[in-house]
């Protein structure tokens, strides 16, 4: 499980001398009695949710049941119905975007990239926040977006555009643009979608590192009931739009949880290459016990 | 091994080191749309010089030169500085709104088919213009004034129509190709209706010209476009954000449907405009953008490019149908862009088999 990789000597290191002391300002995400939803359908309803900061949760449940939909009332792209969503205390819709970009990240499910579009640049515009009226592309930019790229290892796709990238590259760029943007909080919806295990292993890897060596929050969406329980230090399991069990995975993810999120028997045995719970659905055929 | 090149002793030397894979991509980014800028510029400046020696009187180079700084003689001053000059003049300033319209409803939309004058707001100036003519018989400022307001209320109808918590591309496109169709038919009822003299008049102008032209308007044109342009120059950090859709351009601390919607105006207003002056020279906002972005082909918005082609093309249309084209003399240069951009369209709709793909 998490292993006390890299000293903090190396995160200073990457991110240089120019970079603010981002991993230890520890910022709080929380969604208060939160209902969201679209044309007057309620699709999350009163929802309590405190990000713990520094620790990797994810969101798991159901099609439709409004787990997306919750990471985009996080990201603040999606106005509340009612309830708050607040950073540090603050009313997030009350902050100005700009500032709150700064803070929390968001890569969504499908990015688009403008044809022709070149790798450095794609990641460049991931600086966006941080420049202003008097405040253009130095070169401190310069170096958190190499930072960003090597963490990903997408500095030698540099000069490529991005059509010529396979899926899993593709993901990887949009994942270093969402580094440069600094953000202490980083909300990812289904960064695994579309990609081969292998690739979606490697994706994750990413993420577990960043979260280690940055500090970096991490909040997901993901599919993979058995992945997210090997990556998650919190897994939040969600059923119609309300939260039916929070926690850490070995704790949370028990038969009677999946039962009631997915409608699904399944017996759970520990994963044998990390001893997270691994969940073996137990479907109508091929059932020998 | 390592399988990152991360080590603990990291300082500025090889943060730059690492940096020069970026700092060479937009080197080679920048070069490229440099080179595009510099070749289009040139050969606007050939068909300028060109514009002004050929004529029914040709002047030389050296003719041109000395009038250009006043030493010509009365005839050559009048031929270039009340004949062709405004009319070159009125054809580049707007060649370039045009083109910028064009280009800011194709990226902000995030489609090729979103340009002025296939979602009707340069139909919507058009009919308010021959309905001021034709019904209210008013004079030529007028009918500029008329067509302004028609294409600001035919935008806000598309904009509120097509309003559902937030406007989609797709979703004003197509009721903008709706919206079209309808003004389309106002039109068609206003010259029906009209007798012949007017109705000449009324479809010369429908075409698009920049005959004409005079210093008085052409300065109004151009105070116009210097507010405008600066102002699209603040909002484009914000439409390359926009580029990348709505849900990364807010993650990125941009207010999407804001942001929006001011690009929206300001593209509307621009196309608005050039249409109170010229009439609806079709097809010029269509096609501007979609060839400079090729041409550069870096993903960048390529406003600059795209406002040289836009010139480009309204000047040589407006060349084009003064002199080479047989028959009638004085052809409206609408003509031409229209000859030009229908075939784009067809191309367009036959290549484009992905919904809401472009700019």
């Amino acid at each position: 499980m998490p292993q006390p990789t890299d000293q903090p000597a190396t995160v200073a290191a990457t991110t240089g001398p120019v970079a603010a002391p981002a991993a230890s300002a520890r910022h709080e995400l929380t969604a208060n009695a939160l209902s969201l939803g679209y044309d007057g359908a309620r699709i999350v309803d009163g929802l309590d949710l405190a990000i713990e900061p520094g620790a990797i949760t994810v969101i798991v449940g159901a099609n439709a049941s409004g787990k997306s939909t919750l990471l985009r009332g996080l990201a603040r792209l999606l106005p509340p119905q009612a309830g708050t969503v607040t950073l540090d205390g603050r009313n997030i819709e009350s902050l100005p975007s700009k500032q709150v970009a700064t803070i929390v990240g968001l890569l969504p499910q499908q990015p688009v990239a403008p044809d022709g579009i070149g790798v450095a640049d794609l990641v460049g515009r991931g600086r966006y926040p941080h420049q202003g009226w008097f405040r253009h592309w130095s070169s401190t930019d310069d170096a958190i977006v190499a930072a960003a790229m090597a963490a990903t290892q997408t500095l030698e796709l540099a000069p490529r555009r991005m059509e010529e990238l396979s899926g899993g590259q593709r993901q990887r760029v949009w994942i270093a643009m969402a580094l440069a943007q600094k953000p202490d909080i980083l909300l990812l919806d289904e960064p695994t979608t579309f990609l081969d295990v292998t690739h979606q292993i490697e994706v994750l890897d990413l993420l577990h590192e960043l979260n280690h060596e940055q500090g970096t929050t991490v909040v997901m969406v993901l599919h993979d009931l058995n992945l997210a329980a090997r990556y998650a230090d919190r897994l939040v399991v969600m059923r119609a739009g309300r939260i039916i069990a929070e926690g850490p995975p070995a704790e949370v993810l028990t038969e009677a949880v999946v039962l009631e999120a997915f409608g699904l028997t399944a017996r759970i045995i520990a994963d044998p290459v990390c001893g997270s719970p691994m969940i073996v659905p137990v479907g109508r055929f091929h059932s020998t016990v | 091994m390592r399988p990152r090149p991360r080590t603990g002793a990291a300082n500025l030397t090889t943060e730059a080191e690492a940096a020069a894979p970026l700092v060479l991509a937009r080197f080679v980014r920048h070069r490229r749309e440099r080179r595009v800028v510099l070749v289009l510029a040139g050969l606007v400046l050939l068909v300028a010089a060109v514009s002004l020696m050929v004529g029914a009187y040709n002047l030389s180079v050296p003719d041109l030169l000395r009038t250009l700084v006043g030493q010509g003689a009365t005839s050559e001053n009048f031929i270039v500085f009340k004949l062709r000059l405004p009319r070159l003049t009125l054809a580049i300033l707007v060649g370039v709104a045009f083109a910028v319209s064009g280009a800011l409803f194709q990226t902000v939309l995030r489609n090729p088919l979103a340009s002025p004058d296939i979602i009707g707001v340069t139909g919507g100036a058009s009919a308010a213009a021959v309905f001021g003519m034709l019904v209210l018989g008013v004079g030529s400022v007028a009918t500029s004034f008329m067509a302004f307001g028609g294409a600001m209320v035919v935008a806000c109808a598309i904009y509120l129509l097509a309003w559902r918590g937030g406007v989609a591309g797709y979703r004003f496109v197509l009721i903008g190709v709706g919206v079209a169709f309808m003004v389309q038919g106002l039109l068609g009822y206003l010259l029906s209706r009209a007798d012949l003299r007017n109705a000449e008049d009324a479809l010369t102008w429908l075409v698009g010209s920049v005959s004409g032209a005079r210093w008085p308007e052409i300065a109004l044109l151009a105070a116009f476009l210097a507010v405008l342009l600066p102002g699209v120059a603040v909002l484009a950090g914000r439409m390359r954000m926009l580029q990348l859709g709505d849900d990364t351009a807010s993650a990125l601390g941009v207010r999407a449907e804001r942001s929006r919607l001011a690009l929206l105006v300001a593209a509307v207003a621009l196309a608005a405009l050039a249409t109170a002056f010229v009439g609806p020279l079709a097809f010029v906002a269509f096609v501007s953008a979609p060839i400079a972005r090729r041409l550069v082909a870096t993903g960048s918005l390529a406003l600059v490019p795209a406002a040289l082609i836009g010139v480009l093309i309204t000047t040589v249309a407006d060349f084009t149908a003064q002199h080479l084209l047989p028959g009638a003399l004085d052809l409206p240069a609408g003509i031409i862009t229209g000859a030009i951009g229908a075939p784009y369209l067809l191309w367009l709709l036959a290549t484009q088999n992905r919904i809401g793909k472009g700019a």
